[in-house]
């Protein structure tokens, strides 16, 4: 049992463990919790596989950025530590059968097919420091593909990912303006019709 | 015993998918359905980045597992707005009562 | 995710499973755990020692400022083991916890900004070739781990049922979020002269004659970027003239009312060691790492290479603890800021200051290529082509790399106006 097989096992229990934790708890901020531990584990299963750019994404922006977003608006619209809002139990075990329909039925294609055909490792994913990958990255974003762009036969470059780079940077300029004017303060409501 | 191959991770997505999908169908809390959301851009995660790990996809599935991650960024901060203005005008995130529209 | 990190290290794993286990072979399970229980041991060292010294300093450094003594009476007429007295106290006392508090998460909110905190020592570099997992990324990888501490922040104030803590850990949150973006922009500003992320080859490049190497003084927009970055790194670590989450005159102790005894202690010890994360990463990203500006040539002997990595772990260490002491000192001279003071200063200055800074770092080396036809101003003293061939090496590593044919007439690509310039003939 190679140290990989028992990191994998470790990541892999946690990461679905405290998603299925996420299903199943009721207080908002306990799901929360638990989904800071899955994206975490999910974290590591990508260090795993030789991806610490991505990994480090994943920390910085989903965990560090995203969930802390999502705590904020638990805390804002906060209903009372007492209010539960429960489904009605047999809406829960439908939902719950239907999910494990669709995890069985995706279960028995993963393991039915053959993916010994398609599996290719490429040069220099077997080593430590094959998760070095952020150089190649980087440039693919900047629009050199470095293990495709050279040498190639008819001279043509392939362009990399700079227009995917280029429009989800104004994508996050829209979203920005968007989401503060959207949610910019507005008087609330008032809760009760007659004042005293 | 030798590496751990391509099934287990795609087994672990999977679980990471249809886990957010049950979390989108049966939460009443707006917060709890994004949550969901939150999951099943992450199981679609792993399967990219193992795909990109094992077969010749190489960089292309990490680069497209980072456009995810921005992407699922951007749409949790307008969801959340969205979720805040409705709380701010129902003063409650129940999404059973978001049915004003209803015909 | 420690464990992962630190057994990644085969080399140590190799070393035992030469020694221990059967030779030859692939370093197993029980070799790297040991190699991680090494790592573990080390790191730990390294945050707890710190954080112990830098207590005993602080209440030092306070008492003198305010014309007190401070400390006196434990071990000696300095109140050395003051820190050892007061983790005694805090370790016997009752564990408690309010009633309306959320159990699971009061009891892991702390354990939360721990693990963030002491995660970040696994990529800091303590001298030449001397870190835990060196990390092609470590700086982005210190940035994303770090950002974690806001979570633990405002799980402790959430669960600890109390209006003071939840007041508290929200204004906290908000702080310590908005921070990370003029702090990772500053960061990254070094990181545009250097041209890698990875913190020990920083280090490396900044050896040479006293200070001509060092990054601070690579353009005045390193030189700012160094001020504007310790004034960021200060507020995230939640330091006065920041420290809203703590402030003992308004919010009893923000986040930390309800916790007592040693979870209380847990937190400090944090704090004290993400301060001596910044000040580290610092030290490496602008005034040189563990050089002191004396380049000492090739030794080849293994002690006096060991020897001299010692001599530098101790003045990285030096060096760090220098800024911590900056940090402590500055906390006891200036009053606090207001929350609304605190957020303006990051949102109406810091940014744009930093992203001005970012710009300049960016277009100072076209500028210095278009007047004197070289990218630095001081003359290269280190062989930075020896340290650009160990990259070159590595883009050897990008997968399908070697499905190509002619994969010499690679050049080393760097981020920075090199490329252009070539691309430019």
């Amino acid at each position: 049992m190679s140290g990989e097989h028992v990191l994998f096992s470790l990541f892999a229990i946690s990461t679905c463990a405290s998603a299925v934790a996420v299903v199943v708890s009721q207080n908002i901020v306990r799901m929360a919790f638990w989904l800071i531990v899955s994206l975490g584990s999910t974290a590591g299963l990508f260090f795993l596989l030789h991806a610490d750019f991505v990994a480090a994404t994943q920390m910085l922006v989903y965990v560090g950025g995203t969930l802390v977003l999502l705590i904020f608006g638990v805390m804002l619209t906060a209903s009372g530590p007492y209010l539960r809002l429960k489904i009605p139990p047999g809406q829960g075990i439908m939902a719950a059968g239907i999910g494990c329909v669709f995890l069985a039925m995706i279960f028995v294609t993963v393991v039915a097919v053959d993916w010994n055909e398609t599996i290719v490792t490429p040069d220099g994913f077997n080593e430590p420091g094959a998760g070095n990958t952020a150089r190649g990255l980087g440039l693919s974003l900047l629009g050199f593909r470095p293990d495709k762009d050279l040498g190639a036969a008819d001279g043509s470059l392939s362009t990399g990912y700079l227009l995917p780079f280029e429009i989800i940077s104004v994508h996050l300029l829209v979203v920005l303006i968007g989401a503060a004017y959207l949610a910019r303060a507005k008087r609330r409501v008032a809760s009760t019709d007659t004042e005293n | 015993m030798g590496e751990i191959g391509l099934k287990p991770y795609l087994l672990v997505g999977a679980v990471l998918f249809v886990t957010g999908i049950v979390c989108m169908a049966s939460k009443r809390n707006g917060i709890g359905v994004l949550m969901g959301v939150e999951l099943v851009l992450n199981g679609a995660n792993v399967n990219f980045v193992a795909f990109s790990r094992y077969t010749a996809l190489g960089l292309d599935g990490q680069i497209i597992s980072l456009f995810v991650i921005v992407l699922a960024a951007a749409e949790a901060a307008v969801a959340l707005a969205i979720a805040l203005n409705f709380y701010n005008n129902h003063l409650t995130i129940d999404v059973d009562r978001g049915n004003e529209l209803r015909g | 995710m420690t464990i992962i990190l630190a057994a990644g290290d085969m080399h140590l794993a190799g070393f035992f499973q030469e020694r221990l286990f059967y030779p030859n072979a692939q370093p197993g399970a029980g070799a790297m755990i040991l190699a991680a229980l090494v790592h573990v041991a080390l790191l730990g060292a390294f945050f707890g020692l710190p954080a112990g010294v830098f207590i005993w300093a602080e209440r030092k450094i306070s008492g003198r400022i305010q014309d007190r003594l401070g400390p006196t009476r434990v071990g000696g007429r300095f109140g050395w083991l003051q820190t050892l007295a007061d983790g005694v106290k805090l370790i016997q006392k009752e564990d408690l916890a309010p009633a309306a508090a959320d159990r699971l998460l009061f009891r892991m909110a702390p354990y939360i900004v721990v693990v963030a905190t002491f995660a970040a020592f696994i990529v800091l570099p303590f001298s030449d070739g001397w870190v835990a997992v060196a990390s092609d990324i470590g700086l982005f990888l210190i940035l994303a781990i770090m950002s974690l501490e806001v979570l633990g922040v405002i799980l402790a104030g959430y669960s600890s049922g109390s209006k003071w803590a939840l007041f508290g850990a929200m204004r906290e949150a908000a702080q310590m979020v908005s921070y990370e973006i003029p702090m990772a922009i500053c960061a990254i500003i070094p990181i545009i002269a250097a041209g890698s992320l990875n913190l020990g080859e920083i280090g490396q490049m900044q050896s040479g004659w006293f200070f001509a190497n060092w990054l601070v003084f690579h353009d005045p927009f390193t030189f700012m970027a160094f001020f504007s970055y310790f004034v960021c790194a200060t507020a995230s670590c939640k330091r006065a003239p920041f420290d809203l989450a703590e402030a003992e005159s308004e919010l009893v102790a923000g986040f930390l009312t309800e916790y007592s005894g040693m979870r209380w202690s847990l937190f400090f010890l944090a704090e004290y060691a993400s301060m001596f994360v910044v000040s580290g990463i610092a030290v490496l990203l602008f005034l040189g790492g563990w050089h002191i500006g004396i380049p000492i040539s090739e030794v080849t002997t293994p002690a006096g290479k060991y020897f001299l990595n010692l001599m530098g772990m101790f003045v990285f260490i030096s060096k760090s603890s220098l800024l911590v002491f900056v940090q402590i000192w500055v906390r006891w001279t200036l009053p606090r800021l207001r929350i609304d003071q605190v957020m303006m200063t990051c949102l109406k200055y810091l940014i744009p200051i930093s992203c001005f800074l970012f710009f300049g770092a960016t277009v100072w080396p076209l500028l210095l290529s278009a007047i004197f036809g070289r990218t630095t101003v001081f003359l290269d003293l280190v062989d930075k082509n020896t340290i650009r061939s160990s990259v070159s090496s590595r883009i050897d590593r990008i997968p399908g790399r070697s499905m190509m044919s002619n994969s010499d007439t690679l050049q080393p690509m760097s981020v920075d106006a090199t490329l252009i310039v070539k691309r430019s003939e």
